[in-house]
């Protein structure tokens, strides 16, 4: 069972926080937005991970199960 | 299944009427009755899934995906939800592809073909209600299809409710989850998937999205057979489909073709070209340009095209003539789309408007430095990271056309605008976009 | 019967809740001011975004916990009769009524501001940012509450407080209704008018009010605790 990062683009406003908790896998592009590390996240982060979720202030960002980062119609 | 019909071409377009819509009499005069009508018939409608599977129909609205896997998916979700949940079925000729008019056509023209097929579909993945999204612009397509449907009540129904849903003109306005969200109540926008609409969509149920051509086809299939379907095409791209063409050629319009013929014949059908042509834009706003040298050699089949990075898409082609300027068509376009979005997202509301502030630099001569890493950069950070394809497909627009125009584009960086870039307009854009270059 | 209890005599309880009271007041304005500065989106490498949201809410809960020490301490203290109930149904007490009252309104305030915060996951964002803008609401009733029932008002420290805590307050108001400017120009204008009405009341109202002679009995104290109490 693997942990990965995955951002709602709709609610985030480019607040940040998750990039100051979590800038191990999380950073911002040229807007503010966060350009996500998709891998699974390691042991020693998911912590720090669910931090970065919880100061998200639109719950943008999420830490999802298994799913592998995928686009289907 | 209806006796042997002739596997030429014109398949959807056969018997078209040179004006108004074919009526329903005649519809069913020339293709027979509809079947799973009957009771016992309805019960077995699922075997329809099977008949598309064979015949491999893919969608037309410009993901071209396995129609039948949808089907078996809308299906398997309905069959998991609680009574009161029964799939239901959207028709989208929501066409928001400006160069496109081919849904708009088959709703004018050839309403009941359409019809059915939306009809059919709802029986195979026992859905109770269809829904019908016609642009709100698109006046007489709205009319024909209002008629039609009321033709269908005096007949005596679908046993199932059919209604229209207006969606307001925009590029995304028709993409899935955005009709989704406009039947729900909500604005024409794009939301975040999972979950997806074949899962949860319209008042919660699992939700069918199929193009208005898509459905089309269905119809036939279910007439006819997967083995006459398959009759024309490739393997790989079986069947015909519908290509709007527009440009530089003497009878821009609806074609129909087999999947797998050559541009050429194509280009020929409609009068030959007007001009040299400089080169082809493939599939739509959201598509590739190719160099109009490769035109000979092109193949209408998504997968011949795709060893060239393209596809049909939508089945837009556009060809573009050499006395224009590509610079100033692909600034405009690039511009359009970018006010196109829905404005949900950052890196594509952020991402476009600096790719089409760049463009626009390079259009007037002005181009600050390093002007195509830039884009380059701002394409990266744009694409996949937004709720819908739309900034994907307008990366892949704006890719190809720095590497097909690279030439007029240097040119354009180091003399500003040219005397072609005060020509008139070739692809058609529904607000004008003025640009301060060309004035 | 005021004077013979035991060891914790009334008279603490009237000092716990008089103090805890104007504590409280300052934490809802630091909480305020915290609350402009992470929607403002203020940040700096000594203070990043985390920290001020963070601290937002640590000190809103803070604040409730005063609160709860002030509500209780005056419902214990027996000096003035203050039930648990007029602690969240306003008006409805005997002990100065009225502005006892907006003190009862503006803890169903925060009590809303903050439940909601805790389960704002579950209640969806629109809900939660929807019922967190009454926090403005809550503030100026609460001071209004302070002022009039308190009986430290008179003093220079309570005064040089809730001045200090007002000025604050307008100064995070008007950041506030600039940032954005000139999206829902009337709502902001609308804001800072309010705010500026809000101070020049004050001032027009304080001297003659809970500044002026005899506003212990005008407030609705009770005519036996009058006069002739113990109290100063």
């Amino acid at each position: 069972m693997s942990l990965r990062l995955k951002v709602n683009p709709i609610a985030c406003e480019a607040h940040g926080m998750c990039a100051e908790v979590l800038p191990e896998l999380i950073a911002l592009d040229d807007w503010g937005y966060p350009i996500l590390d998709e891998r699974p996240i390691t042991p020693e982060l998911v912590d720090h991970a669910k931090r970065a979720a919880q100061a998200c202030p639109t719950f943008a960002l999420l830490i999802e199960r298994d799913t592998p980062p995928q686009r289907e119609e | 299944m209806s006796p042997r019909a002739d596997i030429a071409l014109p398949r959807l377009l056969a018997g078209m009427p040179a004006h108004g819509a074919m009526g329903l009499a005649e519809h069913r005069a020339s293709s027979g009755e509809l079947p799973y009508t009957t009771r016992r018939e309805r019960r077995g409608a699922g075997a329809l899934i099977d008949l598309v599977e064979q015949a491999g129909l893919r969608g037309r609205g410009g993901a071209a995906f396995p129609v039948a896997r949808k089907l078996r998916a809308v299906t398997a979700a309905g069959g998991r939800t609680p009574l009161g949940k029964r799939p239901i079925v959207l028709a989208n000729a929501a066409e928001g592809e400006p160069a496109s008019a081919k849904d708009r056509l088959l709703l004018e023209s050839l309403p009941h073909l359409v019809l059915d097929g939306g009809v059919l579909a709802a029986r195979a993945v026992g859905a109770d209600e269809l829904i019908v999204c016609v642009e709100a612009s698109a006046g007489a397509a709205l009319q024909s299809v209002t008629r039609a449907l009321s033709e269908r009540e005096r007949a005596g129904g679908d046993g199932l409710r059919i209604g229209i849903q207006t969606v307001p003109e925009g590029y995304v306005s028709g993409q899935e989850s955005a009709l989704v969200n406009l039947c729900n109540g909500g604005p024409a926008k794009p939301t975040l998937t999972p979950p997806m609409p074949f899962q949860r969509g319209v008042r919660r149920r699992p939700t069918l999205i199929n193009n208005a051509e898509t459905l089309a086809h269905l119809t036939l299939i279910a007439r006819h057979g997967p083995h006459w379907f398959r009759a024309l095409g490739t393997p790989a791209d079986p069947g015909s489909a519908l290509l709007t063409l527009s440009g530089a050629v003497s009878h821009p319009g609806v074609y129909e073709i087999e999947h797998g013929a050559p541009l050429q014949s194509l280009i020929e059908a409609a009068g030959g070209t007007t001009s040299p042509i400089r080169a082809v834009l493939l599939g739509g706003y959201g598509g590739t340009w190719l160099d109009g040298a490769s035109i000979p050699e092109l193949l209408l089949s998504n997968d011949r095209l795709a060893c060239d990075g393209a596809s049909l898409g939508a089945g837009v082609i556009v060809l573009l003539s050499a006395e224009a300027c590509p610079v100033a068509e692909v600034t405009r376009a690039t511009r359009w789309l970018a006010e196109q979005s829905s404005g949900q997202c950052g890196p594509c509301v952020n991402g476009l408007d600096a790719i089409a502030g760049a463009l626009e630099e390079v259009l007037a001569g002005q181009p600050s430095a390093g002007v195509g890493k830039r884009i380059a950069h701002w394409s990266t950070l744009a694409k996949g990271r937004g709720a819908c394809r739309h900034p994907d497909g307008v990366v892949s627009f704006v890719a190809s056309a720095l590497e097909v125009f690279a030439e007029e584009l240097a040119d354009h960086a180091r003399h500003g605008p040219c005397d072609a870039c005060v020509g008139p307009h070739v692809l058609p854009l529904p607000t004008p976009i003025e640009l301060a270059a060309a004035a | 019967m005021t004077v013979l209890l035991g060891a914790v005599g009334p008279s603490t309880y009237w000092y716990l809740t008089r103090s805890t009271g104007a504590v409280a007041l300052l934490l809802l304005t630091l909480s305020l001011a915290l609350g402009v500065a992470g929607v403002s989106r203020f940040s700096s490498p000594r203070w990043p975004r985390f920290v001020v949201d963070s601290l937002h809410r640590n000190v809103s809960l803070l604040a409730l916990a005063f609160l709860l020490v002030h509500i209780i301490t005056a419902v214990l203290d027996s000096f003035a009769p203050i039930s648990l109930l007029d602690a969240f149904v306003p008006f409805a007490g005997s002990y100065r009524p009225f502005w006892l009252g907006l003190g009862a309104i503006s803890f169903d305030l925060l009590l809303a501001v903050t439940l909601t915060s805790l389960v704002r996951r579950r209640l969806g964002y629109g809900a939660w940012r929807a019922t967190h803008w009454l926090a403005y609401a809550c503030w100026p009733i609460a001071l209004l509450h302070g002022l009039g029932t308190g009986s430290d008002v008179k003093s220079t420290w309570l005064l040089a407080l809730s001045i200090g805590c007002l000025a604050i307050v307008a100064l995070a108001v008007g950041v506030r209704a600039i940032t954005g400017w000139p999206e829902h120009a009337r709502l902001r204008g609308a804001a800072l008018g309010a705010t500026a009405v809000f101070a020049v009341f004050l001032v027009l109202w304080l001297p003659g009010g809970p500044l002026g002679h005899g506003w212990a009995q005008r407030s609705g104290t009770p005519t036996s605790l009058l006069a002739g109490g113990s109290r100063k």
